[in-house]
């Protein structure tokens, strides 16, 4: 009876169950809510459902006491380049100091019921790989910096550059639009966030993940979970962000006009297009190398009419599995311990503040450009110019049908939407190149 | 670089960066122009149309009744479908059928 009652105090007490009641084990809880309340949102309201409910669900797991699918202390062993002791996980550095500590000085501060250490001077992938959990071997990716980049090459695979072409005028709108990144850099730098941590959270007025989650990695990884799930949750809310700015910021008349038809565009300038894009921003900027290349790749895979199965691939079955990859993997960073703090809901301000002024910035070039072009322009499209493709181009689309029925913009906002998604590559490579180590 | 960062200097980025943006992109639309304006000057001009063809070319149709908007060309589809599809355009548009012109309607085809 007795041997009975021994296994199970035993298995109370090693189960995840316990881990509530432990120290700091109320955020854990704390954390699963938010992680049902992310699932709710991408499953009932469908809130970019593909990526939140990947998030979500990696939220979910990742704060399951005694899972162990995801090892917090490792990674950050391995951003600071420092010694980690696998049997006690953790690290041998001082964050506040910012200095690597001795084997004796952390000896010293070990308590008395800790395991015998097992320290490994220098974390690599093949480490995380052999002592990670399946999160952390997933996460090796975002890490490497693999999954953004493979999903530009599928949006690339999946965007029509036409519009852009045939009106390169709304290239200004994609660059108009990154004001918000600017202005969030600057509200950051002003609620004490340092220059990397300012310059991460504010790509994520770019509305563009893939761009938030490459940039944050290589500045600021500590705060890759609050940023990517600012970035994505505010692209989900662009339909309820972006109206009242538009209506604000425009009268009935200029959300009336009626643009041209747009030229056509042939054959052969849209498969130019991707390799004169890709070399020349690259050589500009050579620090965008890695996303812009891949877009324009993607881009060229679609255009050229040969290698349609690669198209195909890119579009559907590699987009879908990074997708689940990159979703569960970053939603696995939201370690409550990291999460629940004041900096987490900071982000969550500034990037709503980024937002809605990357939509200033869109809508009064666009009205700039309304006025010199005689009223031809409708500057609605210029709100478009915030990537989040093609949510913002349907928002334009809706509003300028509010003002006139007959009113067709998608196709003209396409252009500054997609103008976006190269603008917010640039601001993130410049940030990247001042910021960068 | 991460270190705590004054505004002023932040500032600078800031302006910077936002200027960066555009000179990129500027840059950019320069060259787009080009490689468009290169193309459209490689574009074949069609052909002149030989005296003999202009001469075969059919005698236009009689102008249309009074009222009506001109010819509406229906490919693969029935009248009464085409009826249905203008009266449906116009009460989405939220204009008069009599104001709208269809030029044509043709079924797409799945492949």
């Amino acid at each position: 009876m007795n041997n009975i009652l021994e296994t199970l105090k035993k298995l109370w007490m090693e189960s995840g169950f316990m881990g509530f009641f432990e120290n700091g084990g109320w955020k854990s809880l704390v954390m699963i809510i938010v992680a049902l309340v992310l699932l709710y949102l991408g499953i009932k309201k469908k809130f970019e459902p593909l990526l939140l409910v990947g998030i979500a669900f990696g939220t979910l797991l990742t704060n399951l006491p005694g899972a162990g699918l995801y090892h917090m202390a490792m990674w950050d062993a391995y951003v600071y380049e420092c010694p980690y002791d696998a049997a006690n996980e953790a690290i041998l550095y001082n964050v506040e100091e910012e200095r690597v500590l001795s084997v004796e000085e952390y000896m010293a501060s070990l308590p008395e019921d800790a395991q015998e250490p097992e320290i490994i001077e220098k974390l690599s992938f093949t480490d995380i790989a052999h002592i990670g959990g399946l999160l952390d071997i997933l996460y090796i990716g975002v890490k490497a910096g693999i999954y953004p980049c493979l999903i530009f090459i599928g949006v690339g695979a999946m965007t029509d550059f036409g519009p852009l072409i045939a009106n390169p005028k709304s290239f200004f709108l994609g660059a108009a639009a990154q004001f918000g990144v600017f202005f969030a850099f600057l509200g950051a730098v002003l609620l004490g966030f340092n220059g990397n941590q300012a310059a991460a959270i504010g790509i994520i007025g770019g509305a563009d993940g893939p761009t938030a989650i490459l940039t944050c990695m290589l500045l600021a990884p500590a705060l890759l979970g609050p940023i990517a799930i600012a970035a994505y949750s505010y692209m989900a809310l662009i339909p309820m962000i972006q109206p009242p700015i538009m209506r604000a910021l425009t009268t009935e008349k200029e959300r009336s006009v009626k643009m041209e038809q747009l030229r056509e565009v042939s054959k052969t300038e849209k498969i130019v297009f991707p390799i004169l894009v890709a070399g020349f921003i690259i050589l500009l900027l050579p620090s965008t190398a890695p996303l812009i290349g891949c877009l324009m790749f993607g881009n060229l895979l679609r255009e050229t009419g040969v290698t349609e199965r690669l198209s195909d691939v890119a579009q559907n079955a590699l987009m879908n599995i990074v997708t689940l990859f990159l979703g569960i993997s970053v939603g696995a960073t939201t370690v409550a311990a990291r999460f629940l703090t004041l900096n987490t809901l900071k982000i969550v301000l500034l990037g709503l503040i980024a937002f809605c002024f990357s939509t200033v910035g869109g809508l009064l070039v666009g009205k700039l450009m309304y006025k010199l072009s005689g009223g031809k322009i409708n500057p609605l499209i210029g709100a478009a110019g915030v990537s989040a493709v093609p949510m913002a181009a349907r928002v334009a689309q809706v509003e300028g049908q509010k003002a006139n029925p007959s009113n067709f913009l998608l196709m003209h906002a396409m252009g500054p939407n997609v103008a976006g998604v190269i603008g917010s590559a640039i601001a993130a490579g410049f940030l990247i190149k001042v910021f960068g180590a | 670089m991460n270190l705590k960062m004054n505004l002023g200097d932040a500032a600078i980025d800031a302006v910077m960066g936002y200027a960066i943006v555009f000179l990129g992109i500027a840059l950019l639309v320069l060259v787009v122009v080009l490689m468009g304006r290169v193309m459209s000057r490689k574009k074949p001009t069609p052909a002149p149309v030989p005296a003999a063809e202009q001469q075969a070319a059919p005698v236009p149709a009689a102008p249309a009744a009074p009222g009506t908007a001109g010819d509406l060309k229906l490919y693969d589809t029935p009248d009464r479908d085409a009826a249905m599809i203008m009266a449906i355009v116009a009460d989405e548009l939220k204009i008069p059928l009599n104001e709208l012109r269809f030029i044509s309607i043709r079924e797409v085809k799945k492949s």
